[in-house]
């Protein structure tokens, strides 16, 4: 959990003007006045009985379990299922609860599809709102203030430091999750996949892809064996 | 709906409308960069209580009405560089957001 320890410079910073991890505001101080507060209530809740230290446990052992791997379930299916697919893009909770994941009524879901001439990608300006339910915890780069202030300006200049270079014809749609909805990029299904089962596709299916900063990609050794 | 019933929905997808150029005090979910700019609505999210009571403890009752709005780029930044095609949508509850009068002469 406290990685406050890690030198902030493991990134290996190529670009200068990229320096996602120096939001030193993240960087947990346990004994700043937060920390020290949220312990002391911790301890009064549990001295008087009302919680648990074994029911506190249990809910960060859930938070820590949710991942992206159910954000890679709900795009393999709407790949392979182009019914399910418009269903997801009409209403993101009522097609998801279709597939039986657990705890995706806690979000109202807003799934945006890239296509040939649109690519989306998703920010909480504010803070750091981004569909946990569906992908676990957000990354440090998507809490940084560097990426925070930066995607919504120059859009295409953070994507590309992301390795993620668009044509001037594809329209970029950045989402700013500043409110209730929470936002899901649908990928486009990379050629060189046909015939994969829904399993295989949902691997190909990494967390920034589906946060809009990067697109899947299939491994060189999976295209030549094609 | 209840009591706590927001009231009947000022907007529908495809207007024009304003974010409101104001700087009040207080927890407020509507980002100093989009302020005073236009753009149209491009969906209707619901009715929530507002965040901007519950962040002091109320209970953020009546619920109000959210809406994704769609701004173009080169509107939000004068400088944007990149093709004006390209789009910045957010959410924005409808007390800070007012009608854009179409120019129809």
């Amino acid at each position: 959990m406290n990685d406050k320890a890690a030198p902030q410079h493991a990134e290996g910073h190529a670009h200068a003007i990229l320096r996602w991890s120096d939001d030193s505001a993240h960087d947990i101080d346990e004994t700043a006045h937060y920390p020290l507060m949220t312990e002391a209530i911790r301890q009064i809740l549990m001295e008087k009985g009302i919680i648990s230290a074994d029911a506190v446990r249990r809910l960060i052992e859930q938070m820590d379990a949710r991942s992206d791997v159910t954000g890679g379930k709900i795009v393999a299916r709407a790949w392979v299922d182009p019914a399910f697919k418009q269903r997801l893009l009409a209403n993101g909770n009522e097609a998801i609860a279709e597939l039986g994941l657990p705890e995706v009524d806690a979000i109202h879901l807003i799934v945006v599809e890239n296509t040939e001439t649109v690519h989306n990608v998703v920010v909480c300006t504010l803070c750091s709102c981004y569909p946990r339910a569906i992908l676990g915890m957000p990354p440090e780069w998507y809490k940084s203030k560097a990426y925070r202030s930066r995607v919504v300006i120059e859009p295409r200049v953070v994507l590309k430091a992301f390795g993620t270079t668009l044509a001037d014809t594809v329209t970029v749609r950045v989402h700013d999750s500043n409110a209730d909805m929470r936002y899901l990029v649908l990928p486009m299904r990379p050629p060189g996949t046909e015939g994969w089962s829904e399993d295989e596709l949902a691997h190909l299916v990494t967390r920034d892809c589906m946060v809009g900063v990067t697109v899947p990609q299939v491994p060189a050794k999976a295209q030549t064996v094609e | 709906m209840n009591p706590a019933a927001a009231s009947q929905r000022r907007f529908a997808p495809g207007d024009r409308v304003t974010v409101a150029h104001t700087h009040p005090p207080g927890h407020r979910r509507i980002p100093y960069y989009i302020r005073g700019k236009s753009g149209l609505v491009e969906r209707y999210c619901g009715a929530f209580p507002n965040p901007e009571e519950l962040a002091y403890g109320f209970d953020g009752l009546p619920v109000r009405h959210l809406y994704r709005v769609r701004f173009q780029q080169t509107d939000i930044w004068p400088a944007y560089n990149g093709p004006t095609h390209d789009t910045l949508d957010l959410e924005v509850y409808e007390h800070w957001l007012s009608p854009v009068e179409e120019d129809v002469s």
